[in-house]
């Protein structure tokens, strides 16, 4: 380890790369996290904030961790247990149904709410629901003050944070990585874990690593506080998002516009007037907080592998680096992804579920014109 | 093979196009349109105003401070005044050019780096019942300027309001309910409302300026002089005295000796120590911003008089940077002049200048102005002063870098944190600590804290307020209700290929079925299933 470095270095300061540091730093090693801007700035600060993620194998861990994060990390994350997914149609109805039985195989409690129960938890919920399902687990956390407590959390536990400093290589030597150089200077490292969003497959590349990922952008928008419900995870209708603590309505949803690279180096995240449509979905559900008024949206980019599953995997060569991307499903998963990705790191496999099926083995043989053959090509440059 | 669930052709179709078109009904907005429809353009000119009620409520756009008079809910009799207080807009509809009064444009839309789905350029326009989209091949931005807030105990009191506002009140719609002001701040600002306020039959008790000689020409002071209006220097407000829920009295004294306070009765304290260019929109659509003292704030201009980094959008009156408010009326017009005639050469394909004009505007450097007054504000107020008024965000809780107080909070860590420690990490960023402390997330869209919470980001990393990083504008750039922003020209494919999150079949299958029979059942049965997040 060189003077200015640490045994393990993270490229990367969203969610995933900030847990994989912490759970990194708890078990005691010496951990700096590195951005190209400011922790949290992309996805995992803008995304809807839900932690339900009945398909992942980390789902258990997900679970297990999110009650105690506030204690865990010192600062609040505004989690709330619970969520209810409202019904419009049957289609919806049947949708959901399936999710209440695949949970429910797995151990967790759900009850189908009938319309009149679910007006009385959620008042502002459309006369035309059928119903909804109310999850008892789940639920959901604020990603910017969440995002923020792994970085405070792990600066307590001795490690660094170096931000503005967009990586721009590796030195490897005897089949590991020994530095990572960045915009401001090199350091050294016994591991590396690469956690950089849409920029990950690009910089495992410099290591001659295939990792396919195709960037998009997906948008949100917020309305001005309302008061309380009993349950802030509400959503439905095609939305994804919650109440937060103050009272807004911050959701999400609906077509993504799929980029090139390079369109996610630059600074600005563009919305678009996708904001009417998910405005019209947020009032057919709420039709009651129809004057609420929306005063903000934004966007983020996400990037997805082909079969929109994650991949965390500890690479062969060279050996000492671990990559992980979540497939645009990060924020949520986050307690459980950092714990996976710093077993990896420490021991070579997951201490405490099956991940096998996420390596990168799996897209081996994927043809070079895989986004092309799956439609997820960025449209031409408007005239 | 497409991605039916992505955005192409999906977004909905602008329900009208303008081959100009002009945001703001200013001087400079209307001798615009009128350039452009003499020209032979399709104009289209769009005001806000007569905003609503409601949104004087909100403080939006301007800092309203209550001092409305019930005049503001007769919407018939503002749309009149408006009229009447705007000669121009006569000569604009002579003209042909197509004025919308009382329609908002609450975001502007060019394709570019990371969106290429837009249906060409397009502005989201919004009355009081509905939302639609108006293309435009060219788009100038006459939006004006916004009232500067600083804070101080009380500043949340009503009566204690913004210049624009003021003005606004006063000389567009007579609605101004106060009788008697003082003013914040001496320079031209300070002065030529002053002296607007004494010609409406207003009582001005005072201006007050923490520099130690007064800022404006001296012929306005010598006006002011004439009415009796006493000018303290080197004075700071304390607070706003309240009685009645409502402002009796600014608390003022000495900078040197804030024991020797003074209480000047008045119903109302107008800020008037500065306006920054309304660039909203201008940051909406992508335009790169550069804050620059000598034009009151951040602006977009970029190429040649009214040019932006964006080709065909162009920038006129206050929002290219703040005009002296001490000139004649002729410097705006000519602005917005300049900018038609940008916009027209642009439309012909004649490439723009390069290089940027130089700034208009307002005299000196408006950053040293606006640190000058914070220093002495936080000198003399400490730091329980509000600085977000929608969130209730003191000096204390944003420099803090606290969470709500909502959120009960008892962590020893967090309490340890400041915007101290984050400097530790890099410069300070006012989203992130608007993240953090929800100062600039209320309903008010962060108009009258972000320009107070750049300068006290400044303040704590011993910089400038022009190197802090501009906070962000997102669109709805006004605050919209759901049921107006709601689409109801929805395209079918909108609705009918609307999926939760991107729709990949794959990747909610259960992981112990991935590899399974019970996958591939999945997969036929119901099309993978995008379930939930």
């Amino acid at each position: 380890m060189s003077a200015r470095g640490s045994s393990v270095v993270v490229v990367g300061g969203g969610v995933t790369g900030l847990s994989a540091a912490w759970w990194l730093a708890r078990a005691g090693h010496d951990v700096t996290v590195i951005d190209k801007f400011v922790v949290g700035w992309e996805a995992s600060g803008r995304n809807g904030g839900g932690a339900t993620h009945y398909q992942s194998p980390l789902f258990h861990e997900e679970q297990r961790l999110w009650p105690m994060m506030d204690e865990l990390l010192g600062y609040p994350t505004e989690y709330r247990r619970e969520r209810i997914i409202i019904n419009l149609t049957e289609e919806q109805q049947a949708r959901y149904r399936r999710m209440a039985a695949v949970t429910r195989a797995q151990g967790y409690e759900s009850t189908e709410l009938g319309a009149k129960e679910l007006r009385e938890l959620v008042p502002i919920a459309s006369e035309h629901a059928i119903g909804a399902q109310h999850f008892h687990f789940g639920g959901h956390a604020n990603p910017q003050r969440t995002v923020q407590a792994y970085a405070w959390a792990l600066q307590d536990l001795g490690g660094r944070i170096v931000q503005h400093a967009p990586v721009t290589g590796f030195a490897t030597q005897g089949g590991a990585v020994r530095e990572v150089h960045t915009a401001r200077g090199s350091f050294g490292c016994d591991a590396v874990v690469i956690a950089a969003g849409p920029q990950t497959g690009a910089l495992v590349a410099q290591l001659g690593v295939d990792l396919p990922l195709a960037p998009a952008r997906a948008e949100m928008i917020v309305t001005e506080p309302l008061p309380l419900m009993k349950i802030g995870g509400v959503d439905g209708n095609g939305l994804y998002g919650r109440q937060t603590l103050r009272g807004n309505l911050a959701y999400g949803g609906g077509p993504h516009e799929w980029l090139d690279e390079t369109d996610t180096a630059q600074m600005a995240r563009p919305a678009t007037p996708l904001l009417r449509n998910l405005a019209a979905r947020l009032a057919e559900m709420f039709p009651k907080a129809a004057q609420a008024r929306v005063i903000r949206s934004w966007a983020g980019i996400v990037e997805n592998t082909p079969d929109g599953r994650p991949v965390i995997d500890r690479l062969a060569d060279p050996g000492n680096v671990v990559v992980a991307t979540m497939s645009g499903v990060g924020f949520g998963l986050s307690p459980a992804s950092g714990h996976a990705i710093s077993d990896l790191v420490l021991d070579g496999r997951c201490s405490f579920t099956d991940i096998s099926k996420l390596g990168l083995a799996r897209f081996a043989g994927l043809p070079r014109d895989w986004r092309a053959a799956c439609g997820w090509v960025a449209m031409a440059e408007a005239a | 093979m497409n991605d039916r669930f992505a955005i192409g052709g999906k977004l909905s179709k602008p329900r009208e196009h303008a081959q100009l078109l002009v945001v703001g009904a200013g001087a400079a907005g209307v001798a615009a349109a009128i350039e452009g429809a003499q020209a032979g353009l399709s104009v289209v000119l769009v005001d806000e105003n007569p905003v609503s009620a409601g949104l004087m409520g909100l403080d939006v756009p301007l800092f309203y401070g209550q001092r409305m008079t019930a005049a503001v809910q007769e919407e018939g009799r503002m749309v009149e005044r408006l009229v009447a207080s705007s000669p121009a807009l006569e000569a604009a509809y002579d003209a042909g050019v197509d004025v919308r009064l009382g329609v908002t444009v609450w975001g502007a839309f060019v394709n570019g780096p990371a969106v290429r789905a837009l249906p060409g350029r397009v502005a989201g326009l919004a009355d009081a019942d509905t939302s639609w989209l108006c293309g435009f091949d060219a788009l100038i931005l006459a939006t004006g300027a916004r009232d500067l807030v600083l804070g101080f105990a009380g500043v949340d009191t009503p009566g204690v309001m913004g210049v624009r506002a003021l003005d606004a009140l006063l000389s567009r719609y007579d609605a101004f309910s106060g009788r008697r002001i003082v003013f914040l701040g001496s320079g031209n600002l300070a002065a030529t409302a002053a002296l607007r306020a004494i010609e409406r039959g207003i009582e001005v008790a005072a201006l007050v300026e923490v520099l130690p000689e007064p800022q404006a020409a001296p012929a306005l002071m010598d006006a002011l002089a004439a009415h009796g209006v006493r000018v303290l220097t080197s004075h700071v407000i304390l607070r706003a005295e309240a009685a009645g829920g409502d402002v009796a009295a600014a608390i003022v004294a000495p900078l040197q000796d804030t024991g020797a306070a003074e209480r000047l009765a008045c119903d109302t304290i107008c800020l008037a120590i500065g306006v920054s260019p309304a660039i909203e929109l201008a940051d909406v659509a992508g335009c790169k911003l550069v804050a620059r003292g000598a034009d009151g704030g951040p602006v977009a201009r970029a190429v040649g008089p009214a040019g932006t980094s964006i080709a065909g959008v162009f920038m006129a009156g206050d929002c290219a940077g703040v005009i002296d408010p001490a000139a004649d009326m002729s410097v705006a017009e000519a602005s917005g002049r300049d900018a038609a005639h940008a916009a027209m050469a642009w439309l012909a394909g004649e490439s723009a200048a390069e290089t940027p004009a130089s700034a208009g505007a307002a005299a000196g450097d408006a950053y040293v102005y606006r640190m000058a007054w914070m220093r002495a504000l936080v000198e003399s107020g400490g730091m329980s002063a509000p600085v977000c008024l929608c969130e209730e965000v003191s000096r204390a809780d944003l420099l803090g870098v606290q969470p709500p107080r909502y959120l009960g909070c008892e962590s020893r860590q967090m309490a340890s944190r400041s915007a101290e420690t984050l400097l530790q990490d890099g410069p300070l960023n006012p989203d992130q600590i608007k993240r953090l402390t929800r100062a600039g997330m209320g309903p008010c869209q962060g108009r009258r804290c972000r320009d107070q919470v750049a300068l006290l980001l400044a303040m704590a990393s011993n910089g400038s307020p022009q190197d802090v990083p501009l906070a962000s504008h997102r669109a709805p750039v006004r605050p919209l209700p759901l049921r107006v922003l709601a689409a109801d020209d929805e395209s079918v494919e909108m609705r009918d290929l609307w999926d939760v999150w991107f729709g990949i079949p794959t990747q909610w299958i259960p992981y112990d079925d991935i590899g399974t029979e019970r996958e591939a059942e999945i997969l036929s049965a119901h099309g993978g299933g995008n379930m939930h997040l």
